[in-house]
């Protein structure tokens, strides 16, 4: 018998739920069972499918690894954690949800700065002031450094953060940040403005194969199936 | 070198006891710098190329600690802490392990693990002499580990800030392209932005705003920066200053009201990135320029062609050797001469060196503490010898 095809879907969070729904709107209703309920769990009318349940983060490695076929997760993610993205992963639909933008952001009374080109001049203004480098705060590390290396600016450093990221400029532990947005309220309310050229990234929820995952005839058939009911218009759209 | 036999081991050991030989007997004395180090010197001075390529962690108690990812910094950290006052002259050595996370894998070109072997020379003023010095030593130790085949290239620092001190820009202009230097990639592009007269930022509110302050003082620039703040409801938040941004407000204001770069000035920083070539000829040709600008780059020549001239005197084979007017751009802390030592038939150089003079009072030392050093890449010098003997 052919092994079944593991798809991860976000365990919490707003993401599971429109995960749940939007399989549900698909004909494709997630269900738990049995006593790994938390963890594990099936699609109606796919017997051959087991459901992963993991944190979005969770996800991407095991796409990465290979340990799910499929999964939904976001492309923020994926870009940030994933070295070779289009080695190891296939995107293979965009579903609508999780939308975020990656972006810089500065101290909106930093009425002199519009533009990245300009956070170079910054930053050499900054060490020769402060002696040291402009900080960055983020949990976007890979993306920040590609992002800001293709922009020519060098003069930063990046401090890891992993939460209130926004909070970081007036509380004097950044200068500037790198972190999503989805309608700007919180950034405003922190004083912050987005750089005109600053989107790194216009971020959504995608399904995702692994192609380090054993694909047999079995798991592409039902990979195919699934794609092709999610692809479907909806009665609800 | 992570996966390396015992051969191996041996034989890097017997090299390395040669340079170290090398060095000690032309006066250095041989230290052991810490292996773990403070991330933040590090981080601070050389910036999130090198930082995307450091071993950081966070120890037990909180500290962010690095594998040293080179020598030159915790060797001068030493000096400090043997010479607070930074007055003493001293001559050091060492062999030991640095750490690079390599981004195509670990592999023996390029190994995460390496061991360098280097010299570094501190509080030395005959600035000239040390250079010289330096150069012959790290010749000297590569050689006697049995490399015959290999090639020089230099570049100068000093020469490229000669240039903009004699271009007659506005400080402006000159701070920019001087910090620029260090951005190969985006230094053409400033240089061009500049020539066209295009403004940095475009139509942003805050040009029309700069342009009525033109020509005005600083506290009067903060005077109405203070007021625009205010009145659009701005706080001023963070570590940057209202000072520091209606400084570059000003810049702006300047940029606005002034004329382009000039091209024919542009022309001349592109034509001289553009020189490289066996030291006399290149040098020739940096003379000649100089002479078609009508500006006057005599003192970083003669120093420059003072420093050949020793060397070839010293037996450096300045025919097999390389002057180029851009190298250098990837390490910020250099400020004049920097080598390094190739070898035909290797892509990364086997050693490599260079003054900076700024480095440490950037770490703390109460006054700038001139300094030169190199660093040979031991693995590879290994790799060398073995494919050219």
């Amino acid at each position: 018998m052919a092994a079944k095809l593991l798809i991860g879907i976000p365990s919490k969070g707003r993401l599971k739920d429109a995960a749940a729904d939007l399989f549900a709107r698909a004909g494709l209703s997630l269900r738990n069972k049995g006593h790994e309920r938390r963890y594990r769990g099936g699609i109606s009318g796919l017997d051959d499918v087991e459901v992963v349940y993991a944190s979005a983060a969770e996800i991407v490695d095991q796409l990465r690894t290979g340990h799910v076929h499929l999964g939904v997760t976001g492309e923020d993610l994926v870009r940030e954690t994933i070295g070779d993205v289009d080695g190891a992963v296939a995107f293979l639909k965009p579903l609508g949800f999780g939308h975020a933008d990656v972006v810089v952001a500065v101290p909106d009374c930093w009425i002199d700065v519009v533009r990245m080109a300009d956070l170079e001049d910054v930053a050499a203004q900054f060490a020769g002031v402060h002696g040291r480098r402009l900080r960055v705060a983020t949990k976007y590390m890979n993306l920040t450094r590609r992002f800001f290396a293709s922009h020519g600016v060098a003069g930063y450093r990046i401090v890891e953060s992993a939460g209130a990221t926004e909070a970081t400029p007036a509380a004097g532990t950044a200068e500037l940040i790198v972190d999503i947005t989805t309608t700007g309220t919180t950034l405003r309310a922190n004083h912050l403005k987005v750089l005109e050229d600053g989107l790194i990234l216009r971020s959504q929820a995608h399904l995702f194969a692994s192609r380090a995952a054993a694909w047999d005839r079995g798991a592409e058939k039902t990979r195919a199936a699934i794609v092709e009911r999610l692809s479907r218009p909806s009665s609800s759209s | 070198m992570a996966a390396e036999s015992a051969k191996e081991f041996e034989a890097l050991e017997a090299q390395a006891a040669t340079l170290l030989d090398t060095f000690r007997n032309a006066g250095y004395e041989q230290v052991a710098p810490a292996i773990l180090q403070p991330a933040d010197v590090f981080l601070d001075r050389i910036g999130e190329q090198i930082r995307s390529r450091t071993y950081v962690f966070t120890d037990l108690a909180g500290d962010e600690l690095c594998l040293r990812p080179d020598l030159t910094v915790p060797v001068s950290r030493l000096y400090l802490e043997r010479h607070p006052e930074a007055r003493a002259e001293a001559r050091y050595c060492y062999n030991g392990p640095a750490f690079r996370f390599q981004p195509q894998g670990d592999n023996r070109a390029r190994p995460r693990e390496f061991r360098q072997a280097g010299i570094e020379c501190f509080g030395d003023l005959d600035k000239e002499s040390a250079d010289v010095e330096i150069v012959l030593l790290a010749v000297e130790a590569v050689r006697r580990a049995g490399l015959k085949d290999f090639e020089l290239r230099f570049g100068d620092i000093a020469m490229f800030y000669a240039l903009l001190d004699a271009l007659a820009l506005p400080e402006r202009w000159r701070l920019k392209l001087m910090h620029y230097f260090w951005r190969p990639a985006s230094f053409h592009a400033l240089l061009s932005r500049l020539a066209l007269g295009e403004r940095p930022n475009g139509d942003a509110p805050v040009i029309a705003f700069a342009g009525a302050l033109a020509g005005a003082t600083q506290d009067r620039a903060e005077d109405r920066v203070a007021a625009y703040l205010e009145e659009q409801g701005l706080p001023l938040a963070g570590n940057r200053t209202l000072g520091e941004i209606a400084a570059r407000v000003l810049d702006q204001a300047a940029d606005s009201s002034a004329g382009p770069l000039r091209k024919e000035v542009a022309a001349v920083i592109d034509s001289y990135l553009a020189i490289s070539g066996v030291p006399k000829t290149a040098a020739a040709r940096v003379a000649a320029l100089a002479k078609d600008a009508g500006i006057d780059l005599s003192p970083a020549l003669a120093s420059a062609a003072r420093r050949f001239e020793r060397l070839e005197r010293s037996g450096i084979d300045l025919a097999r050797a390389t002057f180029a007017t851009e190298f250098g751009r990837d390490l910020e802390y250099y400020s004049g001469l920097v080598f390094q030592i190739e070898s035909p038939g290797l892509k990364d150089a086997i050693a490599g060196g260079g003054r900076y003079d700024g480095l440490l009072a950037d770490l703390g030392a109460p006054r700038e503490v001139p300094a030169i050093g190199s660093a040979i890449h031991t693995e590879r010098l290994l790799a060398a010898v073995r494919g050219t003997s």
